[in-house]
C-alpha cells in the first residue's frame, strides 16, 4: 500500500452540501442544525450587455432581462438531487450537481437579447453560485427553456474537481 | 394548433412558421418563430446545455 496526497473528493461534495465550516460565517437559518432544509436556488437571465462572471458575488438586478411575464430574480430551480462525488483515481475526483429539471420561463416576452443565466442561492442572501452562457436569444410571447445536461462527472452543470 | 402570439392565441395555419437549430460544443438550441404579415408574433427557444466547464482544479500542498 502507498499513501497519496490529495484533497478528498468527498470533501468537495460536502462543501456543496454545507457540511464544513472552516471559518466564521453568518448563515440564514436552515431551521435545524442537525436536519437543515435545502436552500432555494434561483436562475436569473442576463442581457448580452451585462457583466456577469466569476467576480459576481451576489445576484443583483443590474443587467437582468425584463419584459412581460418575467419576474426580476428569475425562477426557482428544481433541486431534487443532492450533490455527489466520484473518485477517478487516488489523486483525482469530481463532485457534481445538476438541477433535476429544466429551467423554464413560460410565456414571456424578452425583446432585448440575453445570453446568460446566473444560478444563485436565494436562501443565503442571494449569493452567486455559477454563470452559464449560451447563444444570444430573444423571446416573443413564447417560452424559454434551459434543459440541463446529464448529471455525471463529465457533463454535470456544476463540477468541482481535483487534478 | 393554437399558438400564443402577441395578438393573442392564433391558429398556426394563419401564420408563417420558421425554425432553426444551433449545435456546438456548448449547447444544442432549437428555436421556432411564427410571423404574421411580416411581423414576429411568437418566438420560443429551447437551449440544452451540453457540457459545462469544470470549476476549480484543486490541489493539496506538500507539507514540509
Amino acid at each position: 500500500m502507498a499513501n497519496t496526497q490529495s484533497m478528498c473528493t468527498s470533501f468537495m461534495s460536502e462543501l456543496m452540501l454545507g457540511q464544513h465550516q472552516l471559518g466564521t460565517s453568518t448563515l440564514v437559518s436552515r431551521t435545524s442544525l442537525t436536519a437543515p432544509t435545502t436552500d432555494t436556488v434561483k436562475a436569473a437571465l442576463f442581457l448580452t450587455s451585462a457583466t456577469i462572471n466569476a467576480a459576481t458575488t451576489v445576484y443583483a438586478a443590474t443587467g437582468e432581462v425584463s419584459g412581460t411575464g418575467y419576474t426580476a430574480g428569475g425562477v426557482t430551480v428544481t433541486n431534487a438531487t443532492a450533490p455527489t462525488s466520484t473518485n477517478s483515481s487516488a489523486t483525482a475526483g469530481v463532485a457534481y450537481w445538476t438541477p433535476s429539471a429544466s429551467i423554464t420561463y413560460t410565456t414571456v416576452t424578452l425583446t432585448t437579447a440575453f445570453d446568460t443565466v446566473l444560478l444563485y442561492n436565494f436562501t443565503q442572501s442571494l449569493k452567486a453560485i455559477s454563470v452559464h452562457t449560451f447563444g444570444s436569444q430573444t423571446i416573443t410571447a413564447g417560452t424559454f427553456t434551459l434543459t440541463m445536461p446529464t448529471n455525471n462527472t463529465s457533463t454535470a452543470l456544476l463540477r468541482l474537481a481535483t487534478t | 394548433m393554437l399558438v400564443t402570439t402577441t395578438k393573442g392565441d392564433m391558429d398556426d395555419s394563419l401564420l408563417e412558421k420558421r425554425e432553426g437549430t444551433v449545435d456546438n460544443d456548448n449547447e444544442l438550441t432549437t428555436w421556432i418563430e411564427y410571423w404574421l404579415d411580416g411581423e414576429l408574433v411568437h418566438r420560443s427557444a429551447h437551449v440544452t446545455l451540453k457540457k459545462m466547464p469544470v470549476f476549480g482544479g484543486g490541489e493539496t500542498q506538500v507539507i514540509g
